[in-house]
């Protein structure tokens, strides 16, 4: 009896915690399953057919639209993100470095994209662009435009809370030790905020890539991924979907196994 | 980043001399003001070259603002601060020839120690650090670990950095502000010997901030007493200790029994207080003041202490009718806490030379001192100012 519950209590947790893993990595594993189905014989995509690479090797192949809506959806995602880093990262600057008239306001308001619901700011957004005479004009640019908008917001907090945690000594400490008040930015506080703004990036270009709601309401007649996803899901998703849903994490597993193994091997190259 | 101009902030290194060729550091009516309270009224200072100069006061007197202003971090109100004959009031903190070993260190994080280290020399452009960084790791015994990041290293070996950081400079004045305080005791002791070797080989000036006053005592050649902003006493520690001149001296460094006295007048070359019935003589140079009310001080290992009735060695008035109320044994001495029949408790500390046997709690006594020991004080100061009470 003793022996059974000493059993349980030494491995429950472990249990739960696999199970927990589980529960969050079978939605990817399906994922990755049915991007190699092959669905040319059967109109049932939720069922796995049979293995085939055909789905990763012959883009040509794919679903009219899908690799258009890929492409502007990166191409978005990018300028998105750039913009929305450059922009954020002197605002977050700007919010924690100086004193200025309404800084405080302004802190609270930064916010406000991130609290509201997205199809509150998607409509605001659409009633504003049709109101100031763009209404025949929607497409790439007020898309790119709502996704700056609501990346900005993540892009300040992301980096105003690596700046807040830096001890402003070290930059006396620079120019007391000789460093102009330029060599100071680029030598010690750029360096120690890249993290923030790496970050900051990282979650833009995820933010944007996938955004639906605000999208699907701005775009006119483009059409990104998640809205081509969207717009298939009523006929059955094609499984060349979800080669692009296991590409985008793998790409961004690699991203983060690739800068942890660039920082352990400058550990150790430092103290070899 | 390779577009940023380096070497640009070069301290001119031909600075000019002070009138006799000295590089002391006079700050000259120096003020800063804050919206709501003044940090430094006023101070008038001369920091002779090659010496350990303390800056000792408790927290809030301004010591701290005294030296970010010679550093640069922080701008005067008014006056002028000088190191020999150049004017650097409102040099920017890269031009001029002075460096900061800081309270928490502020090492980069992100460089390593010897990365670190060279930094000042890198920012001056000059080109190879090598071998003088090698050389200041092996002065602050760090060589070993040149390639750890700071973070790796405890607190006693990060403030060896700061301070390498800050020396392999060469700066005219290097400016330490509390570098000690995040130490535990044992660490302080012995980093407080090896700033002072430190100092004494490279014979550089020291300005050293602390509220520490056995620190202070310890390391400096001369300490500058700061309270609500202004000096209260400057000089030699043991000169600060046998003579102070106000009564937050007496009591911030060391501690001081201070009695209620009516001044009669000098006479000759001693100043004759009235204490609670007897007379007692004081030095004419160990005098602050010689008429009105006074404040007769003593240090209480100068306090000399014997059951009633029983002679005491002291040429002085012997003061009868205390008793003992605390004894506490610390050792190397006994500390006796004694009522005295006018009320007041006054401390004794006696050294453990095994002649006598502690005192018990209750014990009538006899307490004197030898008249070359007392000191006396204007009594308009409170006499408690500078008791730090923890």
């Amino acid at each position: 009896m003793t022996r059974a519950r000493r059993w349980i209590g030494e491995h429950l947790v472990l249990g739960l915690g696999l199970l927990v893993l589980a529960y969050t990595f079978v939605p990817i594993a399906i994922v990755v399953l049915m991007s190699f189905n092959d669905s040319s014989t059967s109109r049932n995509v939720y069922k796995f057919q049979k293995f085939t690479w055909d789905n990763w090797l012959h883009p040509g192949s794919w679903a009219d639209g899908m690799a258009d809506s890929v492409w502007l959806s990166i191409r978005i995602a990018l300028l998105a993100t750039v913009v929305a880093t450059a922009l954020g990262t002197l605002a977050a600057f700007a919010l924690v470095r100086h004193r200025f008239a309404g800084r405080s306001a302004a802190n609270l308001i930064i916010f406000l994209p991130m609290a509201s619901p997205e199809i509150v700011m998607g409509s605001s957004l659409l009633a504003l662009f049709v109101s100031a005479g763009f209404g025949g004009q929607l497409g790439f640019w007020t898309i790119l435009i709502a996704h700056i908008m609501f990346c900005l917001s993540f892009v300040i907090v992301t980096v105003k809370a690596r700046l807040s945690g830096l001890n402003d000594n070290l930059e006396q400490a620079a120019m007391d030790l000789y460093a102009t008040e330029a060599q100071t930015f680029w030598r010690v506080t750029f360096p120690l905020v890249l993290p923030g703004i790496v970050g900051a990036a990282l979650l833009s270009f995820s933010l944007s890539f996938d955004d639906f709601i605000i999208t699907n309401l701005n775009a006119g007649q483009e059409v990104t991924f998640p809205m081509f996803v969207y717009g298939a899901n009523q006929r059955g998703v094609p499984m060349e979907v979800n080669v692009i849903g296991t590409a985008m994490f793998v790409i961004s597993i690699a991203v983060v196994l690739g800068n942890e193994i660039v920082r352990r091997r400058q550990e150790k190259a430092l103290a070899a | 980043m390779s577009q940023v101009h380096e070497g640009a902030a070069a301290p001119s290194g031909a600075h000019a001399r002070g009138a006799d060729g000295s590089r002391d550091l006079r700050l000259t009516g120096l003020t800063k003001e804050y919206a709501t309270f003044t940090a430094v009224k006023s101070l008038d200072l001369v920091v002779p070259q090659g010496e350990f100069f303390a800056l000792l006061g408790p927290s809030g007197c301004g010591k701290t603002t005294t030296l970010r202003m010679v550093a640069g971090l922080d701008t005067p109100t008014s006056g002028t601060i000088h190191l020999g004959d150049t004017e650097i009031t409102f040099e920017k903190p890269y031009r001029r020839p002075v460096n900061t070993v800081f309270q928490n260190y502020a090492l980069f994080p992100h460089l390593n120690i010897a990365k670190n280290v060279a930094f000042g020399l890198e920012r001056r452009g000059i080109k190879n650090t090598r071998q003088q960084v090698a050389d200041m790791l092996e002065l602050v015994e760090l060589t070993s670990q040149a390639h750890k990041k700071p973070t790796q290293m405890s607190g006693g070996q990060q403030q060896r950095v700061a301070l390498a950081r800050a020396l392999i400079n060469k700066p005219e004045v290097l400016l330490l502000d509390e570098p000690l305080g995040a130490l535990d005791l044992k660490l302080r002791r012995g980093m407080q010997l090896e700033l002072k070797r430190i100092q004494t080989e490279v014979g550089l000036t020291f300005v050293h901030v602390t509220h520490d006053q056995e620190e202070a005592m310890t390391m400096a050649d001369t300490i500058a007493v700061m309270n609500q902003g202004v000096i209260e006493q400057m000089g030699a520690p043991s000169e600060l200790y046998e003579n102070p001149r106000t009564t937050f001296v007496a009591n911030f460094l060391g501690q001081s029994n201070l009695i209620a006295g009516e001044i009669e007048g000098r006479d000759g070359d001693h100043v004759k207080v009235r204490v609670q019935g007897a007379v007692a003589s004081v030095p004419g140079d160990r005098a602050h003041s010689d008429s009105g009310k006074g404040w007769l001080g003593i240090r209480p290992e100068k306090v000399l202490i014997a059951e009633a009735g029983t002679p005491i060695d002291a040429p002085g008035d012997v003061i009868t009718g205390g008793y003992v109320t605390d004894v506490s044994f610390v050792g190397v001495s006994t500390q006796y806490s004694v009522m005295m029949p006018w009320g007041q408790e006054l401390t004794v500390f006696e050294q453990n030379t095994g002649a006598r046997s502690m005192l018990p709690v209750g014990t009538k006594v006899d307490i004197s001192w030898r008249p070359e020991f007392a000191f006396l004080l204007d009594a308009s100061q409170d006499a408690k100012a500078g008791i730090e009470d923890d």
